[in-house]
């Protein structure tokens, strides 16, 4: 016989008989290691079990439907949903070309990309407007200040990087581009243009 | 009020805001005394929320005092001393009714696929959040609890969100006695759903992630075996290696839209949005699995698709099993695991910053410099 067909020993052969691998250590062990240990094990005991347990009594809700909050602007909502719910964040209502860009996203189910799309394209709209606008008041946004970067040299940005191997340093050079890079290419577009003006003017 | 502010992707500032009114008779406004910047605010940070509006104030992990009641609040007073679950929720319609407190219909008018959280976008109901000296908390008999009176201010703090998270985690893992449970990611999430592995009786904890500092943290804490993936090649065949070719029986994701180890999907799913967040993590919790075997997902994923390998968890039979966290459901058990000395949740505070430098704190975390783990903004001492 070929002395190769015994490998019991070898740890490859563990999912291809059926013993469950050994235990590394007994319970015993385990809860003088950790403190708690096996406090939840029986699985019908957890606080998400059952799945759905049909409990409306504990939630403290004492109305079988809540009050409506007032609507004070016509309030967007998705097209999913048979009514207002009754209650609704009014932070930042729609507004301008971004809340025009975002009221159109609400046409669509959450079920369609458009919707999400829509919503993303007015997101970049709508903090574009805002930083433009913010120059025009006494606190225009701040890149310095306000992106936290200056926490890179306070908070060790170059040893917590350099000493290790952590792979996010692959990436780590898009965020700045991210970023600024918007501003930079807008700024290079304008002064493209003044240039081609005032050629123009001279001509 | 002094309160944090949106103003882009990657751009935050402090700024004056009126202190919230109460819109609706079960409202509370809350004065905040502590709160915390979760993982899910840096995919708001990044921009990767769909609807997150310039002027939102984020913030859905914190404590505080109640400042004032509408006039149907029954159960808090003004003076109570309370944390807020992140969930913002009815207790009175089909899911809530049901204990799915992160799945409530009522809160939400913008999309029926979430429920509601404080400051987490228009997505999440268009709700501002706590980093701010003052909050809007509706439905305040259903969500807040008065914090006993033995409970540390930290501990309180990280029931709202982080340790509730993690523990529910563990218990979509259907973990049984002598289970070998993955757990991706060694943030908050992962190394409390590490830490709960145990108490439901897992034989094997191996925690994966690529900052050192952090599996540091999970063998001190969370007592686990770990596995810096930077140094391994292919990662999946790693799982398999160190679990005797099987694969683990309970895989968690606790890493969600911004994972990293492949740089495409990185690219596309995390910085250019073309994806609803990047499934790295969450497709090596598919391969690692044993066929057979559950994935718990709680890392949370953008609303767009995304790639993940469904063919793999297909063929595998495995069962997926994920959701928000229904926070309030966990507290009774948390609170007694915490008395008992089971769990410590401030032991993975790193910094605790004043509201003006909140900036600092989200670059901080985001960035992952300096150590950080979990930062906590402490109003008063602004
Ligand atoms: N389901 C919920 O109710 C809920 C609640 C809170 C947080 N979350 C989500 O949980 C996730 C984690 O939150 P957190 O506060 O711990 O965030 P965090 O950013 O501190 O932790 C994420 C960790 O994952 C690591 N990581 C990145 N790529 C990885 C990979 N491929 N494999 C393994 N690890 C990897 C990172 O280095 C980091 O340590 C986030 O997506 C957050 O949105 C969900
Ligand atoms: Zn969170
Ligand atoms: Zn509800």
């Amino acid at each position: 016989m070929n002395e190769n067909t015994s490998t019991s020993t070898t740890e490859l052969d563990r999912p291809y008989v059926a013993d469950k691998p050994a235990v590394r250590e007994t319970d015993d062990e385990l809860r003088a290691r950790i403190p708690g240990w096996g406090a939840d094990l029986d699985p019908a005991d957890r606080p998400a079990v059952p799945r759905e347990r049909y409990a409306p009594e504990v939630t403290g809700a004492h109305w079988e439907f809540p009050d409506r909050q007032p609507e004070p602007y016509p309030r967007e909502r998705s097209i999913e949903h048979g009514m207002l719910t009754p209650v609704f964040g009014t932070v930042a209502p729609l507004h301008g070309v971004s809340g025009a860009i975002r009221r159109y996203a609400y046409r669509y189910s959450e079920g369609r990309a458009a919707h999400w799309l829509l919503l993303i394209a007015g997101d970049r709209v709508d903090s574009f407007g805002a930083h433009v606008k913010s120059l025009a008041t006494l606190h225009p946004d701040n890149p310095v200040t306000e992106t936290g970067v200056l926490s890179e040299v306070r908070r060790h940005g170059w040893s917590s990087r350099v000493r290790s191997r952590r792979v996010d340093r692959s990436h780590t050079w898009i965020d700045p581009i991210l970023v600024a890079g918007p501003w930079v290419a807008t700024g290079v577009v304008a002064v493209m243009l003044a240039r081609k003006a005032v050629a123009l003017a001279r001509r | 009020m002094k309160a944090m502010v949106y103003r882009g992707p990657y751009k935050i500032r402090v700024e004056e805001k009126d202190i919230p009114r109460i819109e609706h008779p079960n409202d509370a406004i809350i004065r905040v005394t502590k709160a915390a910047i979760c993982g899910s605010d840096l995919h708001l940070y990044h921009g990767l929320m769909p609807d997150t509006r310039v002027g939102m104030t984020f913030g859905h992990e914190f404590i505080g005092v109640v400042h004032e009641v509408g006039p149907s609040v029954e159960n808090l007073a003004v003076g109570d001393r309370v944390m807020v679950p992140f969930n913002i929720y009815c207790g009175s319609c089909y899911f809530c009714a049901r204990g799915l407190y992160s799945n409530c219909h009522n809160v939400n008018p913008n999309a029926t696929a979430v429920g509601g959280i404080y400051g987490y976008s228009h997505t999440c109901g268009g709700y501002d959040g706590g980093q701010a000296e003052y909050v809007r908390v509706p439905f305040a008999d259903v969500g807040p609890s008065v914090i006993p009176d033995w409970l540390d201010d930290e501990d309180a703090l990280l029931m709202t969100d982080a340790l509730a998270t993690g523990y529910f985690g563990a218990q979509l893992g259907d973990i049984r006695h002598g289970d070998t449970v993955v757990v991706l990611g060694a943030g908050p999430v992962g190394l409390y759903a590490a830490k709960s592995a145990w108490l439901m009786g897992a034989g094997r904890v191996i925690v994966i992630d690529h900052l050192e500092y952090r599996l540091a943290k999970a063998r001190e804490f969370a007592h686990a075996e770990t596995i810096d993936f930077a140094e391994h090649d292919d990662i999946v065949v790693t799982m398999k290696r160190t679990t005797d070719n099987l694969g683990a029986d309970v895989v968690i994701d606790a890493v969600g839209a911004e994972a990293d180890g492949n740089f495409t999907q990185h690219l596309t799913g995390a910085k250019l949005k073309l994806q609803g967040g990047s499934p790295i993590a969450l497709n090596w919790a598919i391969d690692g699995v044993r066929k057979g075997g559950t994935v718990s997902v709680m890392g949370a994923y953008g609303p767009i698709f995304s790639a993940v390998k469904f063919g793999d968890a297909m063929n595998k039979g495995l069962t997926l099993r994920m959701n928000q966290c229904p926070v309030k459901r966990q507290w009774p058990r948390l609170l007694e695991h915490i008395r008992n000395g089971y769990l410590k949740p401030s032991d993975i505070v790193t910094h605790r910053l004043p509201l003006e430098a909140i900036g600092e704190g989200y670059h901080m975390f985001s960035a992952k410099l300096d150590g950080c783990i979990k930062t906590i903004i402490t109003m008063d001492a602004a």
